[in-house]
């Protein structure tokens, strides 16, 4: 079971949040010039990293607001949470 | 409130207990512990940016205290309790029948600001439970840390109890707990929290 820090309410159990995948995938700007291929890329392809990965959740039975977590996907450790007014920094972005 | 809140009698709802208690008073004791449900308080929703301080001034003037900007904290004013549920969001209980004019009251002086206010008075249902053991009697459904050194008097937090969504408030050192199940989640929070009670009979 998961300790999650809350950016707004503070460390609750895993049970008062919901996951939301994988963050900062950014919306098309205009999906009608992409071909099937690069929509389906849009939807459904994620990086799925072993190790340090950035994901959204949100504390539904809590504030019941959106925020993005840091986890490493080996040891479940998470090393930073941030909202989404913070810059996306670290790998991959 | 708790006072204000007995004496009234004006616009009072029915318990959300009386498939229960058919007209009797809804209220149970297991050795050092009671539960009761009191009477259905007025709630407003309020939402709105603490950092205006136009904002922030107008609630103050018209409840008669701050609004609480720490998280899971409480505030009171004379008839009102002030909950701190999100950054941008709190609810204010009232005493029953109270709330139409408080929102009304709240709008007048928010004129033109940006806010929202909804009237949820139907929402949830009131109990308290009060006692040496209260502490363990939620803890046995409730993963907060309910240690007086993080969780104490005047702190709230919106939360699970035996896995249905409840607002917690501390109201005193007893400890007395205020817990607001939704109205149909009240029969089912009351039946589990009579079980959890009972090995202090
Ligand atoms: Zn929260």
């Amino acid at each position: 079971m998961l300790l999650i820090e809350c950016p707004w309410c503070g460390p609750r159990d895993e049970i008062e949040f919901a996951y939301g995948g994988e963050a900062h995938i950014a919306r098309p700007a205009d999906p009608s010039k992409l071909s099937d291929a690069e929509w389906a890329e849009f939807l459904f392809f994620r990086s799925n990293p072993k190790g340090a990965h950035r994901e959204r959740w949100v504390h539904a039975a809590g504030c019941r607001r959106w925020f993005n977590v840091e986890r490493d996907t080996v040891s479940y450790r998470i090393s930073r949470v941030y909202t989404g007014a913070c810059e996306p920094v670290g790998e991959g972005q | 409130m708790a006072d204000a809140m007995m004496t009234a009698d004006a616009g009072e709802r029915a318990g959300a207990l009386s498939r229960l208690f058919q007209g009797g008073e809804a209220s149970t004791t297991a050795g050092p512990l009671t539960l009761s449900e009191m009477p259905v308080p007025g709630q407003i929703n309020l939402r709105g940016n603490p950092s205006d301080a136009a904002f922030a001034e107008a609630v103050a003037k018209v409840l008669g205290c701050r609004l609480p900007v720490a998280a899971n904290t409480v505030e009171k004013g004379g008839d009102f309790s002030l909950l701190w549920l999100g950054p941008d969001e709190w609810l204010v209980l009232t005493a029953p029948g109270a709330e139409a004019e408080l929102s009304a009251g709240l709008v007048e002086a928010l004129a033109g600001q940006h806010f929202a206010i909804t009237d949820v008075t139907g929402n949830r249902a009131l109990f308290r439970l009060s006692g040496t053991p209260a502490r363990e009697v939620l803890a046995k459904g409730c993963s907060l840390d309910l240690h007086p050194s993080r969780f104490a008097t005047g702190q709230c937090a919106q939360t699970l109890l035996a896995r249905s969504g409840i607002i917690l408030s501390q109201v005193d050192d007893a400890p007395s707990y205020d817990i607001l199940p939704r109205r149909s989640f009240a029969e089912y929070t009351w039946r589990w929290l009579e079980d959890a009670m009972a090995e202090y009979r």
